[in-house]
């Protein structure tokens, strides 16, 4: 049976799954079992499983990370939660020096199982140090693993996968997908990691994105049905390990690709795709494959210029008629302007 | 605070840790003599000089509990029982290494000798190590977790932060720090001020600490002892600090005074004071004795030389296996 829920709902029921069938997880965080609850992720966990299982952690995100790997080393399978990404920062040493070379500098005698939720927060004046999306950081060191789901059925689906995986795991949850909604089983599953959805299949270009980017994907492809322009929309979803050659299958197909970004361009996952796509299939190309992304700068508070950062749809379809190579939309076709928030319902604080 | 009782140590524990100290250190000596031959290529941190306080630690350890270290591992993995063979051929690069050479000196690691692993990012291993405890505890599992660190590793953050969960879920971890006054070749004098106490930072975080003269194994022994059992009748962690000297460069095999970054006569002084020679005099071993000791073990050294020396590289398709688990 399946019913729809939002992202966050979709998360929460995954770890009470995990929680309920494995008696080797616990979840830790600073928050999680406190009356916000991670943004509704780990509402009631507490309640239900026990402080045994779900912890609170002091403000201390460098040993606690260590602590973590400790954990996973001896035995159990944590599920850590920080409320952004920036606050993992301090424990990047622990994550890059310490969990992704952990079963390789032990010569394979000692395994990491941890999964390590990051939430990217956007919009409602989050400002420099509460909005930045630093997934390359991360996709970037062998060792680790990075979902970013999409959805609520990829939230619930992939949380599992990382769950069940006995490397550390990386997931990141886009702020602005928390309350969205889409159709999710009631019993457990997983999702393969390191393997695209074709969420769309097209004929005219290959539009690829990941997290909050499908959303935007979703918007333009829906416009973009009234021009009769049907793009091919691939969620990478795994950006460690990637599936480079879903991907290539699909720009043979079409022999256009934009790759969308949620992060500044400059060595960013999108020049990853294009460069593979370059090397691999060069050919079967029609026009030069273009990205997008934010501005390169630090993202301001004010939405007066952070909605300058972000693309737009009507940048986006600009993007589309360069890899088209030719005009698409009339000059005088109104695009929605960016907000600071997914919906109105969003009133932040955060 | 437990006054410190003074054990009376009977002859035999005595000759044990005489052993397991000199074990250490012709280890070391021998790979300080061979590291010329360019065969070890991977930074080696000697503990020459430092052996007292992983003898008499690790002697009280069981088999259910487990220790990690850092940069400067030898004397640990040694004392605790890890395989000689294994850790030669890690120095090697030899397939038969305890990590198959993926990890050198740096990344030494014995499960069966309860040696979790040793990192050398200073002040890293001090929350992996606090996290084994911790997950002791969930699993309600024996055994404590002895972590080394040395004196600049409680200048990170890492180790308050780590102090104050071990103390918060009351974990049964030992931290036992080296204190051998210098962090590279800067001074423990220009790092800390004068008046702070690295004891003090751990009752700071309600954690019971005790300090005394690491190159006294006796002591360290006795102290261990008195440790462990508060922490066995309080269940809850407790910090030991020892007082020693590094003989020899921070990194590599080599002599270093010369350097001129210690103060003249302070290695003088330290020598001196070797615990395996006050041991050795203690104990009052014949020349005899002791000089058909050192053949014994010298032997058994050299033929684990040999064997890391002829076992083989690890193949090229180790290269990418054990990425992923």
């Amino acid at each position: 049976m399946s019913r729809i829920i939002n992202f966050n709902e979709a998360i929460l029921e995954a770890t009470e799954e995990i929680l309920t069938n494995h008696s080797n997880s616990i979840i830790v965080g600073l928050g999680v079992p406190d009356p916000k609850g991670i943004f509704g992720t780990t509402l009631g966990l507490t309640e239900k499983y026990g402080s045994n299982r779900v912890y609170d952690m002091p403000t201390a995100e460098n040993a606690m990370t260590g602590i973590a790997i400790g954990a996973a080393i001896n035995g159990l399978r944590p599920i850590m939660t920080h409320q952004r990404v920036e606050f993992s920062l301090l424990g990047i040493e622990q994550l890059i020096n310490q969990a992704a070379k952990w079963h390789y500098m032990t010569g394979g005698k000692s395994r990491v199982p941890l999964v390590i939720r990051l939430i990217v927060g956007r919009g409602w004046g989050q400002g420099p140090q509460h909005s930045q999306f630093l997934e390359p950081i991360f996709a970037h060191v062998p060792g680790l693993k990075v979902l970013c789901p999409s959805s609520a059925y990829e939230a619930k689906g992939l949380l599992w996968s990382a769950f069940n995986d006995d490397n550390p795991v990386i997931f990141f949850e886009h702020r602005w997908l928390h309350s969205t909604k889409s159709i999710v089983p009631e019993t457990p599953y997983s999702l393969p990691i390191g393997k695209c959805n074709i969420v769309e299949e097209g004929t005219d270009f290959t539009l690829v994105s990941y997290s909050y980017g499908l959303t935007e994907c979703r918007k333009i492809a829906k416009i973009l049905k009234s021009f009769d322009i049907h793009p091919e929309i691939v969620d990478i979803r795994s950006l460690r390990p990637i599936d480079h050659q879903t991907i290539i299958e699909s720009v043979k197909k079409t022999g256009r690709l934009l790759c969308i970004d949620n992060g500044w361009s400059h060595m960013n996952i999108a020049a990853e795709i294009i460069s593979n796509v370059v090397t691999e299939t060069f050919k079967s190309l029609k026009s030069p494959p273009q990205r997008i992304g934010i501005a390169d700068v630090p993202i301001p508070s004010t939405r007066s210029l952070a909605n300058l950062v972000y693309p737009s749809l009507k940048d986006i379809a600009h993007k589309i008629e360069t890899i088209m190579e030719r005009k698409i939309f009339p000059d005088q076709f109104s695009f929605p302007e960016n907000q600071d928030v997914p919906d109105q319902s969003f009133t932040g604080p955060f | 605070m437990p006054s410190i009782p003074s054990y009376k140590m009977d002859q035999e524990t005595k000759y044990e840790l005489l052993h397991s100290m000199l074990f250490i250190r012709l280890v070391e000596e021998k790979i300080a003599e061979k590291y010329s031959e360019n065969q070890m290529r991977c930074p080696v941190h000697l503990s020459i000089g430092q052996e007292a306080i992983a003898s008499g630690v690790c002697a009280h350890l069981s088999p259910n509990d487990k220790l990690i270290s850092a940069h400067r591992s030898h004397a640990h993995y040694l004392a605790a029982g890890g395989d000689l063979k294994a850790m030669l051929c890690e120095l090697y690069g030899k397939i038969d290494g305890c990590a198959k050479g993926k990890g050198g000196s740096m990344h030494l690691i014995d499960l069966e000798a309860g040696l979790i692993s040793a990192v050398p990012i200073v002040g890293s291993s001090i929350a992996i190590g606090t996290g084994v405890a911790w997950s002791n505890r969930i699993q309600k599992l024996d055994g404590i977790v002895a972590i080394f660190l040395g004196d600049g590793a409680t200048e990170e953050g890492v180790f308050s932060e780590s102090l104050d969960f071990a103390a918060l879920h009351d974990l049964k971890v030992l931290f036992v720090c080296e204190n051998n006054h210098y962090s590279v070749y800067t001074h423990i004098s220009e790092r800390q001020h004068s008046k702070r106490s690295i004891c003090d930072i751990a009752r700071a975080h309600g954690i019971t600490s005790f300090s005394a003269e690491g190159n006294e194994v006796v002591e360290v022994y006795d102290l261990t002892k008195e440790a462990l059992s508060f922490m066995n009748d309080n269940a809850c962690p407790v910090l030991v600090e020892f007082s020693t000297f590094r003989w020899r460069e921070h990194c590599g095999p080599n002599w270093d005074d010369d350097l001129g970054y210690r103060k003249d006569g302070e290695l003088k002084n330290w020598m001196d004071k070797c615990s395996i020679k006050s041991l050795r005099d203690n104990l009052g071993i014949s020349d005899t004795r002791y000089l058909n000791l050192v053949n014994e073990l010298n032997e058994m050294i050299l033929d684990a030389f040999k064997h890391a020396e002829s076992s083989q590289f690890p193949n090229e398709s180790e290269l990418v296996s054990d990425v992923y688990a």
